[in-house]
């Protein structure tokens, strides 16, 4: 029976990789991941965990060790934020586009200048095309339950793709939590051995980052697209499986108390709590609100989305990153672009809120989604609204 | 396996990971495309001593049997390396043609 534990995320990202029995862990400190990669430092270090542990130099080696490690097939796990993320960036499109599988937690964090530490959204948007799987969690037991997943969803034979888990920075990573750590032999069950069908080899060499001229470059792109794209199936069955096994299931696109519902609120990440929160309130004054939650961020799960929100009439997608320059706040963009063909289809506001670690309260939700009713009502499509800004 | 060409690769022939599994194959690359000038050796200077072979970037040079050295032009790009590092100035560089 897997045992339940009050502990801090950070940590249970740590238990979730030693558990799937990691064999190389590449990384560098950075707030407010960093008690993630202490914790493994700390395992390997009194032997709990067996596994090769590289303290590297910067988050670009971080990122270039672990293309070599799973390229010779091992197990790799890394984590980083904000700025770690960016200084990453060249090297997470090599990840992906070599379909070296591997398991990066992100603790978000918005970007400089002016300096934070603090959650927000930032550093994903930035990553957003990297061809990266993308999967949110919203608290300490997905975290847990996703990394495992992410192992096995990054080393199935049909999707050999990385894996970002994104969590919260403070909101999640420093939160303790009662979390079930599961049991040995059920993680063992749910998660065989890597066995990378491309690994290096002396007897059978190959060539892997070759060049591509202009005549097959625009081939390798279409290629990659079409296999991301075409993940969704494994993700999807690798939770079904997962539930099958640990009893918690989770889908791409999820909803609370959103059937029939004319206004429906969209978030993404560890404020969906609080948002579900504001629903419950705004139910019980007899409001029609409902609340999606998207979890599969990257491949983008444009049926389950289309589905979720096809009775509504108001979308409000509430963004914890400003796009600058752009008409809408990153996903609200995605959204729209989603459902824009669509004979019948909600009107979207995007409200930006939770910027830089700012708190959002459950009266502070009620508020977006009325803003956002407001935005809708209006023609004008390119106000973006930043909510609880002073003047 | 009759290998296709790069121009005759569609997306679905793209290996995973874009890898190359076969062996060797940037010999198809025609790098003497690239070529403005080439290297032309007067073999009355030179003493076979294989500075221009070891140079040459592109493995273009190799000794032939009577042990002076030959350029291959479909792989030599004519950066001129050769000519530049041969000691007894056996080689120079001369304009394309056209
Ligand atoms: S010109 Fe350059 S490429 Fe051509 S043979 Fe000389 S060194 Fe090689
Ligand atoms: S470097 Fe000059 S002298 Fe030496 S082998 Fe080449 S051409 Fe002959």
């Amino acid at each position: 029976m897997a045992k339940r534990v009050g502990m801090e995320v950070s940590l249970a990202i740590g238990e979730a990789a030693k558990l799937a029995d990691v064999d190389v862990v590449a990384a560098y400190p950075i707030t407010p991941q960093t008690h993630i990669v202490e914790h493994l430092a700390e395992l390997v270090a009194n032997g709990e965990l067996k596994s090769a542990y590289i303290p590297v130099e910067s988050e670009h080696s971080a990122m270039s060790a672990c293309l070599g490690s799973a390229a010779v097939g091992a197990r790799t796990f890394t984590a980083t934020a904000g700025q770690g993320l960016e200084l990453m960036h060249e090297v997470l499109y090599v990840a992906a586009s070599m379909q070296l599988p591997m398991v990066m937690a992100v603790a978000n964090r918005a970007l400089s200048a002016p300096l934070s530490v603090w959650g927000d959204h930032s550093d994903v948007m930035a990553v957003r095309d990297t061809g990266w799987i993308q999967i949110f969690t919203e608290n300490g037991q997905e975290v847990f339950d996703t990394v495992l997943c992410a192992f096995r969803i990054a080393e199935d034979p049909k999707v050999l793709l990385p894996v970002m888990v994104h969590l919260d920075g403070f909101h999640l990573s420093h939160m303790i939590e009662p979390i079930l750590i599961s049991e040995e032999d059920e993680v063992k069950r749910f998660l065989p051995p890597f066995k990378y069908p491309l690994a290096l080899d002396p007897k059978k060499p190959v060539t892997m980052g070759a060049f591509a001229p202009p005549v097959i470059y625009s081939e390798a792109r279409k290629a990659q697209e079409v296999h991301l794209a075409g993940t969704k199936e494994a993700i999807v069955k690798c939770w079904d499986e997962f539930a099958s096994i640990f009893g918690r299931r989770y889908l791409p696109v999820e909803t609370y108390r959103a059937e029939g519902a004319k206004t429906l609120l969209m978030t993404m990440g560890s404020f969906s709590e609080t948002a579900m929160e504001t629903i419950d309130k705004m139910r019980a004054d007899g409001k029609d609100i409902g609340l999606v939650r998207l979890r599969l961020w990257r491949p983008f799960p444009t049926t389950e989305l289309r589905q979720a929100v096809k009775d509504a009439e108001t979308l409000v997608v509430f963004d914890r990153a400003i796009s600058l320059g752009s008409q809408a706040g990153p996903v609200c963009s995605e959204v729209r672009s989603a459902l824009y063909n669509l004979e019948k289809k909600p009107r979207v506001a995007s409200v930006i809120g939770g910027l830089g670690g700012r708190d959002v309260t459950v009266a502070g939700f009620e508020e977006i989604i009325n803003i956002g009713i407001k935005m809708a009502k209006k023609e004008s499509q390119q106000e973006i609204e930043i909510f609880g800004v002073r003047e | 396996m009759a290998v296709k060409s790069e121009s005759e690769l569609g997306w679905k022939d793209i290996e995973t990971g874009c890898i190359v599994t076969e062996a060797g194959s940037a010999a198809q690359y025609p790098t003497g495309g690239w070529r403005s000038q080439k290297p032309e050796y007067d073999n009355s200077k030179c003493n076979k001593c294989g500075l221009c072979y070891i140079y040459c970037p592109d493995c273009s040079i190799t000794q032939q049997p009577d042990g002076f050295y030959k350029v291959d032009m479909f792989y030599c790009k004519g950066c001129g390396i050769c000519a530049k590092e041969c000691p007894r100035d056996v080689i120079t560089m001369v304009p394309e043609a056209g």
